[in-house]
């Protein structure tokens, strides 16, 4: 079981979510976050500090975001454009830094305005 | 991160509490200051404090955040651990002042609010943390017994230590059995007579104060029933937007609604979740026989009233569980109306409101008992950073001798344990662990655990 970062974090990531995750599993791709589920506790803190609502547990994934469920962990698993060999589990985010680059399935969510992200503290 | 000055570089800070609290501080500290020396004191020779006494056993995943708050201790110099040191009896505040550019109190809330209702103190009726800690093996509790032997046991209280303890109550034992409480613990709960818990919530199930995440663990129980009457699952219309525009409480309200719905299936065991109801006495005449509710109606403005409908429940054990509470330091400024150290983003304030020079505190002791591990970190990193701050105004440190504060230590005659020890008693309880194809199984006993980590 892990939290999983959904569509509504593409295009708007606020970081909130890095800053709160006590074991710092939330890494950054290009336009999207992804949770590590091998690492993530399940504590749930991030949830509630997202201003874009875009965290949820696996069981309570609105039926639309159940792909995320799987991108997050390919996101680890896979090896992404560009780069030799999966991320694996690097124990940590901010050593690793921003990747620059996203799962094909975010890759391909279409741009949003940065006018449709929710305001931080709103 | 702030950027050092040479008066942060050279600093040697105390950390009281090796809970996550401190331990995050730790963290923020090296972080942003890089040579800076750091000392972490604690009453046991254990670290994590509620990760390892607090959080509920069945819930080892959120445990295992210790994996990210031991790196500190790696390179066993720049961070030292000094347990089974008591703040106020074995080193002083004053001490610390003198051997420390800062020291920062991570102490938690160690005590706990009583109900104030007669018959509280019947035998039968205790604080939940006396239950937590003897579950979790802590050694305040390893002369404590629970027998379990009540069919019926009331839990007062709506947070996240209420629905740990209803919880654990209502598990079967092979659960108890796949964590990592101590031998005569699962042998208590391998006793357990308990087929009926009650939680007693003073508030509506909208005002409830657990999170999702401690809710949801009512899931994970597979023999037993949850029990909501319709009458405690309605929401006023003020709720009702409350809980639109709130997504926790949307979870929430969502899974006590199912619960509500669902029909009874017949298992041994059975969660009643009471809402809108306040205990008003406890009955018996040498022990707890029964508790009297009353129920409440709720306000607008989101508070309770009585309505003087009363109703009698037999539980012969009792829990209260209406919030944990700082205790006063000593020697330490602290602020007894809100039961924390009082203090503006950490930097403490003395009791005459001015800044109490090199004095810092986080987590629950700056905070007051709210909140989840994770919030410790953003937490502590704020003190950390106005400690930093404060440190980088400085042109100088003390420039105290690291080994000073071990001299002192010895000549009090103080049994100080160090990292290396805890590792060792770590690894003991990890193999009682294997052996029993358990997690790892606990030593709750001061002198055994002590005899362990020493490698006695």
């Amino acid at each position: 079981m892990t939290y999983v970062v959904t569509e509504t974090c593409v295009d708007c990531v606020h970081r909130s979510c890095v800053k709160e995750c006590p074991v710092d599993c939330i890494y950054e791709g290009a336009r999207s976050l992804y949770i590590q589920p091998e690492e993530c506790i399940n504590c749930g803190a991030c949830v509630p500090v997202c201003p874009e609502e875009a965290i949820y547990f696996e069981e309570d994934l609105p039926e639309s975001s159940l792909p995320h469920l799987n991108d997050n962990e390919d996101f680890f698993t896979q090896t992404l454009p560009g780069r030799s060999e999966p991320l694996g589990s690097p124990g940590g985010a901010a050593p690793v830094g921003r990747l620059g680059v996203d799962t094909p399935m975010v890759a391909s969510i279409p741009h949003r305005a940065a006018t449709l992200c929710t305001e931080a503290g709103e | 991160m702030s950027d050092a000055g040479a008066g942060a570089n050279c600093a040697r800070v105390a950390v009281v509490g090796a809970g996550p609290a401190g331990l995050y501080a730790v963290q923020s500290l090296l972080a942003s200051a890089p040579g800076i020396g750091v000392d972490v004191f604690d009453r046991l020779p254990a670290p994590y404090g509620l990760v390892r006494y607090g959080v509920a056993p069945d819930n080892q995943k959120i445990k295992s955040v210790t994996r990210v708050l031991r790196t500190a201790f790696d390179d066993g110099k720049q961070v030292r651990f000094f347990g089974n040191v008591r703040f106020g009896r074995d080193i002083a505040r004053a001490d610390l002042l003198e051997h420390y550019d800062a020291v920062v109190y991570a102490t938690g809330a160690q005590g706990e609010r009583k109900l104030g209702i007669p018959g509280e103190n019947l035998p039968g009726s205790y604080g939940a943390k006396d239950f937590v800690d003897w579950y979790s093996g802590h050694p305040d509790a390893a002369d404590r017994h629970f027998d379990l032997h009540a069919s019926q046991v009331a839990v007062i209280g709506a947070g996240n230590v209420a629905l740990d303890v209803v919880r654990m109550l209502a598990h079967s034992p092979d659960k108890i059995a796949a964590t990592d409480v101590p031998d005569r613990v699962l042998e208590a709960f391998r006793g357990s007579r308990v087929t009926d818990v009650y939680l007693i919530a003073r508030r509506g199930l909208a005002q409830a104060k657990f999170t999702p995440e401690e809710l949801r663990g009512f899931n994970a129980l597979d023999n037993v029933d949850v029990v909501i009457r319709p009458e405690d699952a309605v929401l006023t219309a003020d709720d009702e937007i409350r809980v639109g525009s709130d997504r926790q409480l949307r979870t929430n309200v969502t899974m006590l609604r199912e619960w509500a719905q669902r029909p009874l299936r017949g298992k041994a065991r059975r969660i009643h979740l009471r809402f809108l109801q306040r205990p008003v006495r406890i009955l018996g005449e040498n022990r707890v026989e029964g508790v009297v509710l009353e129920r409440n109606e709720m306000l607008a403005d989101g508070h309770v009233r009585g309505t003087g409908k009363l109703e009698t429940l037999g539980p012969a054990m009792i829990f209260r569980s209406v919030g944990y509470q700082a205790l006063r330091l000593p020697d330490v400024p602290f602020d007894e109306a809100g039961s924390i150290i009082p203090n503006r983003q950490g930097r403490v304030l003395q009791e005459s409101g001015e800044l109490a020079q090199g004095e810092y505190v986080t987590g629950w002791a700056k905070r007051g008992p709210c909140g989840v591990i994770g919030t410790n970190k953003s937490d502590s990193a704020e003190t950390v950073s106005n400690l930093v701050a404060d440190l980088a105004a400085r042109t100088s440190c003390r420039g105290s001798d690291p080994e000073a504060i071990l001299a002192l230590l010895v000549l009090r005659g103080v049994g100080y344990t160090s990292w290396a020890d805890w590792l060792r008693l770590d690894d003991h309880e990890m193999q009682l662990g294997r052996r029993q194809g358990r997690p790892r199984v606990k030593v709750a006993v001061l002198r055994s655990m002590l005899e362990l980590a020493r490698g006695a």
